[in-house]
């Protein structure tokens, strides 16, 4: 295993960086058995699907924190089987009636089949160690969990049981922004929510938010910046503007490393960069910190 | 009254009305020189004119809309400071960075009150622009904003804050010195603000950009104003993955001022006069101003309490969404 992790390794070198699903496809076109091998994005190396769930989706082999879908990460962050999802009952609509290249309708249903929820995001009561908390998890393979009227309702109805009920609020965010198809009513989100957040503020609540890759635009310019405690995983993407946009704004090359984790770190904006294995009893200590 | 613009500037679909007024202002000239009697002819001109207006501009599309709200004569926050306000009392910077020209903030006087005014300013001449960074904001824009809605809490004066922005800049400093997080504190704080907030969108609603200083009490839209998730471009850019489809981004968007209202997002429209603001930025200014104070007028009467409580409510039922 580990001689093939080196050759890989040196042939990915070449190639350019890819993402983990086209990955997954690379698989169907080898000889390999689908999804029972994947290939890391960042080392390119062989892992079995096994371990690198046993290993919270983070390589073994070069630490790259993979992204996880909205179940996976509730169920990697809180107690086993103690994680209860609220509010699944609500669906969005397409009240602008919008359509670009598809019919919003139409991406929603697809959506939903492909990832089993109605929206991008899976919220509800868990235990973190013991410790009862309100958990909101953003899903990327819905709208690159962009968010709209639903994922800002639930988000506010999850800070508002927080305050009801004197509950630490965690978000484990992932976003592309707020949600086009919906219009202005998708910024409006963003307001309603950190309006929420203010008001567990005044409770003296405790709102720890996640911050995983990729989060940007209207995500991050409302609720995942309001933490009392702000923790990222490691290299993150994390920004208002997407690097895309960015560059052809300035025209010029980013810097190395611009937008992660560390860097916001460097600059002040995140309080702690957590490797994923850590993440429990780092917020089990932020709680206990908080008298929560 | 005049009819000619002075503007060399012309929006291509107010081609036919520019000619028509160049026409009148000709025949004016004409008159006045030779002082032969043309009146009939002017009333007939004028007239069709006023038609021509009342056709155009009585089914603008999306795309359009966005043009006239862009338009370079439009009004803009320094035009409605000097027409709607008093003894202006410019304030800068926001003691943690920089002064941001994007965004101009100071004490003034609307009608019987004392307040605040919080206001994005795009620059006039190329000068102004560069200046104002075409009323893009930086972070430390936000954090003056913030700073000084803070100091109007403090000595209870109302805020008035005028939107005209295509966005946030998505510049390099930008990020690094916080701008997701300076437009999100500004969110959260503007929710609890013990004063009473008005926002007017006079011009552009460009996303976070706008709303970092629009969360309000009171928030109203001029009737050729745009306000949305994202500029048509950009939302052209995305969705459709060419940069040219931004006129039917414009209209998927429903970005105008009917249909913001529809979805409550913004609670009044402030009519625009006939031909857009930028034909007649006197009468435009009185609107705006009258607007001002009859809103300021009505939120002064909230007890505090009662006042954060509404502006939350009014948050709280935007968006739509079904119940399985
Ligand atoms: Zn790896």
């Amino acid at each position: 295993m580990a001689k093939s992790t080196t050759q890989t390794q040196s042939a990915a070198a070449k190639q350019p960086q890819r993402k983990w699903d086209e990955v997954v496809e690379t698989g169907k076109r080898t000889d390999i058995p689908e999804g029972l091998w994947l290939r890391c994005p960042n080392c390119a190396a062989m892992v079995y699907r096994k371990s690198l769930e046993q290993n919270l989706h983070v390589c073994p082999e070069c630490d790259h924190h993979m992204r996880v879908d909205a179940d996976t990460r509730a169920r990697q962050l809180c107690d086993p089987d103690s994680f209860e999802p609220m509010w699944e009952n609500l669906v969005p609509v397409d009240s602008l009636n919008f359509t670009d290249l598809k019919a919003y309708k139409d991406v929603l249903a697809s959506d939903r089949k492909k990832t089993g929820h109605a929206d991008a995001l899976v919220c509800g009561k868990g235990f973190i160690k013991g410790r009862g908390v309100m958990l909101a998890c953003m899903d990327f393979r819905f709208r690159g969990a962009s968010m709209g009227s639903v994922v800002g309702e639930k988000i506010t109805r999850c800070i508002e049981m927080g305050i009801e009920q004197n509950l630490p609020v965690i978000i484990a965010s992932c976003s592309g922004g707020a949600r086009m198809q919906e219009g202005s009513q998708s910024l409006m989100q963003m307001a309603k929510t950190s309006a929420a957040l203010a008001r567990l503020d005044d409770a003296g609540g405790l709102f720890i938010s996640l911050l995983t890759d990729p989060t940007t635009g209207g995500v991050t310019a409302s609720f995942a910046m309001l933490g009392d405690v702000i923790i990222a995983e490691p290299k993150a993407l994390i920004g208002f503007a997407g690097p895309r946009v960015i560059a052809n704004t300035v025209r010029e090359e980013l810097p190395e490393g611009f937008q992660r984790s560390e860097h916001l770190l460097a600059k002040g904006f995140v309080d702690r960069v957590i490797h994923r294995a850590d993440l429990r009893s780092e917020i089990s200590r932020i709680i206990d910190y908080a008298g929560k | 009254m005049s009819t000619a613009t002075s503007s060399t500037f012309e929006l291509d679909f107010e081609r036919p009305l520019i000619q028509l007024e160049n026409q009148l202002a000709e025949l004016e000239n004409h008159a006045d020189e030779t002082g032969v009697n043309i009146n009939a002819e002017l009333r007939k001109l004028r007239s069709s004119h006023t038609a021509m207006l009342k056709k155009i501009y009585g089914k603008l599309s999306a795309w359009n809309t966005v043009k006239v709200a862009r338009h370079p004569d439009r009004p803009q926050s320094v035009d409605y400071i000097r027409m709607c306000f008093k003894d202006f009392c410019e304030l800068h910077g926001d003691r943690r960075y920089s002064d941001d020209n994007a965004i101009i903030t100071g004490f003034a006087r609307v009608g019987p009150y004392k307040c605040m005014v919080v206001a994005q300013a795009k620059g006039k001449d190329v000068k102004e622009r560069i200046k104002c960074n075409f009323g893009m904001p930086h972070p430390e824009g936000y954090r003056k904003a913030m700073l000084k809605m803070k100091l109007a809490e403090k000595y209870n004066l109302p805020i008035v804050t005028l939107v005209d922005t295509p966005g946030a800049y998505p510049g390099v400093g930008a990020e690094e010195r916080g701008q997701a997080e300076a437009i999100a504190y500004n969110l959260q704080e503007m929710s609890r603000l013990k004063v009473p907030v008005v926002s007017i969108v006079i011009g552009e609603g460009g996303s976070g950009g706008a709303l970092g200083i629009g969360v309000a009490d009171r928030v109203a839209m001029l009737q050729y104003a745009w306000y949305s998730v994202i500029s048509p471009e950009g939302c052209s850019s995305i969705l459709w993955k060419t940069g040219d489809k931004a006129p039917e981004a414009a209209e998927a968007l429903k970005i105008t001022a009917d249909a913001n209202k529809k979805v409550g997002v913004i609670d009044d429209i402030i009519d625009e006069p006939l031909g857009g603001a930028h034909r007649n930025k006197e009468l435009m200014g009185d609107r705006v101003q009258k607007w001002i104070v009859q809103n300021l007028r009505e939120l002064k009467r909230f007890k505090v309490e009662n006042l954060v409580s509404k502006r939350y409510d009014r948050l709280r039922v935007i968006g739509q969404y079904g119940e399985e």
